[in-house]
């Protein structure tokens, strides 16, 4: 069974964002699809003051088996990435919602957040999916 | 993300499926067969070989023994290697050829005494290796015999044999400890082969069913950790090994696929299948090959990669990974004769600077590759 902290938002592509309380949101893969995707090798993220768009790809995580691509669950700015997943990218692994981050939003539509889902709705669709 | 569960089907088990839902290992259909992928971390499973002891199961791939008086003039048809340089005992590698030269699969054979072999294929190509084998044994004084009661365990690594030795009685361990590379004897109801697809050291060995589980059990306290295809698929990358259904299948011969070597041209009246078409395109300049290739910078190398060189795609990745051991990308990809040093592999729109080596990348715990 996998983590799902109740204090976090989810989207359906498995992504999850953490408010920050200042307008932008940290976010990262969930513990669900670490576990999917296995051993994490290579994590290619974008620069910083890209612009992302809520559903379309933001990111790449590599893991032994594939390369999946990570869709931005919200609009925004690209402000911070992890850069010690340059080196360490098994912290996705290791601890998906906290060294493991993948980067930091600053939002341009603050109402996108209320599109996601909350722990339980998340937690449904997976254990829907399995 | 876009994640694919995997599809539960009706897949068959090995004699070992029981241990792998008690070790926590995860399911994969492979060729049919319900194999575990990994028991929690491909990589943990990766290294302990290249360090220590790993056990795999291999039970799914396709044993055939054959039998009778013509069965070495027939292998000697049968098979581009020559099983005439054996010696009892010995094992040889070889791929079995179409007439126009395309690999139908690639084997181990063991001549285990008088006229009896035991041949080693894969899983994925069980059913057209059987038709083919069977229909070209038509004329030979031979029977083909497919041994389907049986488990197949890999235990390799720097310390597989001394693990192995522990587990086993004292007859059978003397006769393995004896064993040179790429030799098999027979132990009782233990079939013990000194090969692999790991490029470590370690055995091959054939159990019967009913004694498989407390084989592995037995190895498994021992100190020899499970470890499942993904491990096996990065550690046959790392040791140079092609994986047939990827870096080779019935459209390329071994001339192209890196295992000329493997092609016993001498004695030159030896009319293997497929000789004629690899004689008339010996030596041809518009014959690709097969190359190891090492990303310089961080990534991943994948499969079906375009490969760049001097400005023009000459090919492409056939099977590419991460090497736990190097901790780079590598992979083999079939270019244009011609390609050689720095080259580029296209990824996801961008192009990346990689170095075109000769395999292999890893052998006895040891980086080797050279450029």
């Amino acid at each position: 069974m996998s983590n799902i902290p109740s204090g976090l938002k989810y989207s359906k592509s498995h992504e999850w964002v953490e408010e920050q309380g200042d307008g932008s949101v940290k976010v990262g893969i969930t513990d669900h699809a670490q576990g999917l995707l296995g051993d994490m090798v290579f994590v290619e993220v974008p620069e910083d003051g890209a612009a992302v768009n809520q559903g379309e790809e933001c990111a790449v995580v590599e893991s032994v088996k594939a390369a999946s691509d990570v869709y931005s669950p919200v609009t925004g700015e690209v402000v911070e990435v992890n850069e010690t997943l340059g080196d360490t990218p098994e912290l996705i692994n290791q601890d998906p919602y906290g060294e493991g981050w993948i980067m930091r939003i600053q939002l341009s539509n603050p109402a996108e957040l209320e599109e996601l889902m909350d722990a339980d709705d998340y937690g449904a669709m997976i254990e829907a999916e399995d | 993300m876009t994640l694919d569960p995997d599809s539960k089907n009706m897949a068959r088990h090995t004699p070992l499926h029981e241990e792998h839902l008690r070790l926590g290992g995860k399911l994969v259909d492979f060729a049919g067969w319900d194999m575990p992928l990994h028991y929690g971390s491909q990589i943990d499973e990766h290294n302990r070989v290249r360090a220590d002891a790993g056990m795999f199961d291999v039970s799914h791939m396709t044993i055939l023994d054959l039998q009778g008086e013509e069965t070495a003039p027939f292998l000697r048809r049968l098979l581009a290697n020559d099983v005439g340089r054996l010696v009892p005992g010995k094992a040889l590698y070889s791929c079995m050829l179409r007439e126009d030269g395309g690999i139908i699969d690639d084997l181990i054979v063991y001549w285990r005494g008088d006229g009896r072999y035991r041949m080693v294929v894969n899983a994925a190509t069980h059913d057209k290796d059987l038709d083919w084998i069977r229909a070209q044994a038509q004329p030979f004084a031979v029977s083909v015999t497919e041994r389907c009661d049986d488990a197949l365990i890999a235990v390799q690594g720097p310390r597989a044999r001394d693990k192995v030795h522990g587990v086993l009685d004292e007859d059978a361990r003397r006769t393995a400890a004896a064993l040179a590379p790429f030799h098999a004897a027979e132990c009782g109801p233990l079939f013990i082969a000194r090969t692999g697809y790991t490029g470590e050291d370690g055995y091959e060995i054939l159990v019967p069913a009913d004694e498989a589980a407390d084989l592995w059990r037995a190895l498994y306290n021992g100190g020899v950790h499970p470890a499942g295809l993904g491990a096996r698929d990065t550690l046959r990358l790392e040791a140079g090994m092609a994986l047939y259904g990827t870096d080779m299948d019935e459209t390329v011969t071994p001339l192209e696929s890196a295992l000329g070597w493997t092609v016993a041209w001498e004695p030159a009246e030896r009319d293997f299948i497929g000789r004629a078409a690899l004689e008339a395109r010996r030596g041809d300049p518009a014959l690709k090959k097969l190359v190891g290739l090492v990303l310089e910078g961080r990534g991943v190398l994948r499969g079906q990669q375009p490969v760049y060189w001097n400005g023009r795609q000459a090919g492409e990745i056939t099977s590419g990974s991460f090497s736990p051991f190097l901790k780079k990308g590598i992979a083999f990809a079939r270019v244009d004769a011609e390609v050689e040093g720095r080259c580029e592999v296209e990824m996801r729109g961008k192009r990346l600077t990689a170095r075109a080596v000769r395999p292999p990348f890893v052998r006895h715990g040891k980086a080797c590759y050279k450029a």
